[in-house]
């Protein structure tokens, strides 16, 4: 099953980066229909078509997320996110990287759609080579008359920043975005008000994924029911899956939406390592209910079948784990992540996931009882649903996965660490067998 | 019901011995030239000026090495903000240093990706190459190319997969001052689907 190429189509042609080679491909057509003929509503009629469903984590359509903006004059802000923090997710960064006038014209007829005159690129400060790219893109983008002042004579403005972040996976969350990008420590907001009516500045704001905004060019060229002729009825489009973990080849693989996921994991991705056998994998990110192989590998890749399945589809990064990963380790790295992450706002959070990573420690150094277990499950659902923004959920939700699914994993683990007395390496298992296929380290 | 304590400041009617910290003057700070003219471009790309914090502690930190009490000050004093103000965004930050640092930086992915394939100990044959040299290394959190695992990013620049003879390398190579493992830079790589031969292979199993 080969790949089905939209937004990574001639990626491979480094000249791509280039304004010169992206209009040598057709680029910029659609923002000069979108700035010359169309009327806004038109391309937000378009989009809302489309059905295309936001590619950050939530899902949520895009089209319908820009019509509530308010309309009429005034300052209105367009963010787009591309802070790319959580693990597993690396899907934007190949599409910065490869094709930055996509998505700088998928911001500008977005931006044309909801009246935004100014737009901002978030992008997490480790992409220095990405942000790189971007800035010169942007120069040359405002060169050619497409960002600036009275765009192509439209009589519409449009400044583009390229915001570079500082290292704070928070900051991906869509209000805490906005605090960042004012100049404050960024931490996520109530809402609502939702950004869509109060958001930058206490404008209304319209905040999308990299890869959300990379797909409007090509919808406004081609329709939307040519959009929809990929994928599924509800998740319609193609969509750029991060593959990484203990597969043979791990990349990023754009693929019609609600193909099966082990053509993702076993075919493209080249199925297992030597000797291993697949046993779970995070479908949508480290914040993804985790699934077992045998539960995960036939379904549909799309929103409503990983939801279905009690998990979800997310920012589509598939971390797959086999049967040398130790459940229980992998549970403890990611309350790590999610507990050095946390902003430390609120309490379920904050406390719950420093207690998470206590209690999983324990469960690993053999010290906590198979009882402790029944804990840190009812504790993963306190957390859920009771947090200000949804990364206590975060961490609750894969978690509270891996201690239901591998409940025998962990007893067995808690009875082998505390059976043998000494202090049992932090990752036995896992180290033990990567040197069983040959790793150097 | 018992009474609460009362702050003896109040109930001695004290006055503060400090007035609350005020914005430096530009003239107090030696800010150099180019500097202040880097913030003050910044502060132009952004309808409000605070915006442009981060971006003014990037460029304190390329300029000083890490963000120095007295840069903070310069930026602060550009920005018409208190130092406190910017000090307090530079600690959220895990990319902004409020302590000295290396002249070189690597940062080791630990994150579940690198883990299984490593990553634990690619840290410490990057901790042992960089013993008592001018190279600071630090685990870090997943820095978003999982399908480079394990990987770090050098320098601010991504390379991967890496085993320990790498991490040798590239320490070498950084106080030499050559190029670092051009190799296994990301940037040369090719897309996953499109790789043939040694590309194919990630992690540290080819
Ligand atoms: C803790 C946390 C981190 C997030 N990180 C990101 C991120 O790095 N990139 C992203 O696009 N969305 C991220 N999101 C989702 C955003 O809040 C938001 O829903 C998204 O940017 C909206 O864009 P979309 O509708 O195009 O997906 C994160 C959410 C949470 C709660
Ligand atoms: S859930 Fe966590 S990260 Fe989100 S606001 Fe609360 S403490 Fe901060
Ligand atoms: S887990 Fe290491 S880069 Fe993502």
């Amino acid at each position: 099953m080969p790949e089905t190429r939209v937004l990574l189509e001639h990626a491979e042609d480094p000249a791509l980066r280039t304004i010169d080679g992206y209009r040598g491909y057709g680029g910029y057509a659609s923002l000069e229909r979108a700035y010359g003929e169309m009327e806004p509503d038109e391309i937000l009629k378009e989009l809302e078509d489309s059905g295309l469903r936001g590619r950050g984590g939530a899902g949520f359509a895009m089209g319908k997320k820009a019509s509530f903006l308010p309309r009429g004059e005034m300052a209105k802000y367009l963010c787009c996110n591309a802070d790319e923090s959580e693990p597993g997710a690396f899907k934007d960064r190949e599409l910065m990287q490869r094709n930055p006038h996509q998505l700088i014209e998928g911001i500008a007829i977005a931006a044309r759609a909801v009246g935004a005159g100014h737009a901002f690129i978030f992008i997490r400060g480790e992409y220095d080579l990405q942000a790189d790219i971007l800035d010169r893109a942007v120069a040359e983008a405002y060169e050619a008359g497409y960002l600036g002042q009275n765009i192509l004579g439209s009589h519409c403005d449009l400044e583009l920043v390229v915001h570079r972040g500082a290292g704070a996976y928070i900051c991906g969350e869509e209000t805490a975005l906005l605090d960042a990008l004012e100049g404050k420590r960024g931490n996520p907001r109530l809402k609502p008000p939702f950004p869509a009516v109060q958001g930058l500045y206490g404008g209304p704001t319209l905040i999308n994924n990299v890869e959300t905004l990379s797909n409007v060019p090509r919808i406004v060229e081609r329709g939307a029911g040519w959009f929809r002729g990929f994928g599924t009825e509800q998740s319609p489009g193609t969509k750029v899956v991060s593959v990484s973990g203990r597969v043979r080849h791990p990349g990023n693989y754009e693929v019609e939406l609600g193909i099966p996921t082990r053509e993702l994991i076993c075919d493209l991705a080249g199925g297992p390592l030597d000797g291993c056998e697949l046993k779970a994998f995070y479908p949508g990110g480290s914040s993804s209910p985790v699934l077992t192989a045998e539960e995960g590998l036939d379904l549909p890749y799309s929103f409503e079948a990983m939801a279905e399945a009690g998990s979800m589809l997310g920012s589509g990064s598939i971390i797959v784990a086999d049967d040398t990963v130790s459940i229980p380790h992998m549970a403890l790295r990611t309350a790590r992540f999610y507990h050095h992450e946390s902003c430390g706002k609120c309490t379920p959070c904050r406390e719950g996931t420093n207690w998470t990573v206590k209690m999983l420690e324990r469960v690993v150094r053999g010290e906590a009882t198979p009882m402790d277990l029944d804990i840190v499950a009812s504790v993963q659902e306190n957390i859920i649903g009771h947090c200000l923004c949804v990364l206590g959920d975060s961490m609750a939700m894969p978690v509270g996965a891996m201690v239901r699914k591998f409940r025998a994993e962990f007893e067995r683990t808690i009875a082998e660490a505390s059976g043998a007395g000494d202090e049992p390496d932090r990752l036995a298992t896992v180290q033990g067998s990567i040197e069983t296929v040959g790793a150097a380290p | 019901m018992s009474e609460l304590p009362i702050d003896p400041a109040v109930s001695e009617g004290r006055v503060p011995d400090r007035t609350p910290e005020e914005i430096p003057e530009l003239h107090e700070v030696g800010c150099p030239d180019d500097l202040r003219a880097e913030i003050e471009e910044r502060m132009s790309r952004y309808p409000d000026r605070h915006s442009a914090s981060i971006p003014a502690l990037w460029a304190v930190q390329r300029r000083y090495g890490w963000c120095t009490p007295e840069g903070i000050r310069q930026a602060a004093a550009v920005m018409r903000v208190t130092p406190a103000y910017l000090e307090s965004v530079a600690s959220f930050y895990d990319l902004l240093h409020t302590s000295p640092v290396g002249e070189h930086q690597v940062h080791v992915c630990t994150n579940i990706s690198c883990w299984m394939r490593g990553g634990d100990g690619l840290l410490e044959a990057f901790e042992a190459a960089a013993e008592g040299k001018d190279v600071f290394v630090s685990g870090f959190e997943c820095l978003g190319a999982c399908d480079i695992a394990p990987m770090a990013s050098i320098d601010k620049r991504y390379f991967g997969p890496l085993d320990a003879d790498d991490a040798a390398a590239a320490v070498e190579q950084l106080l030499a001052g050559g190029e670092v493992l051009p190799e296994k830079a990301l940037e040369r790589r090719p897309l996953a689907g499109d790789a043939g031969g040694s590309h194919r292979e990630g992690g540290s199993d080819a």
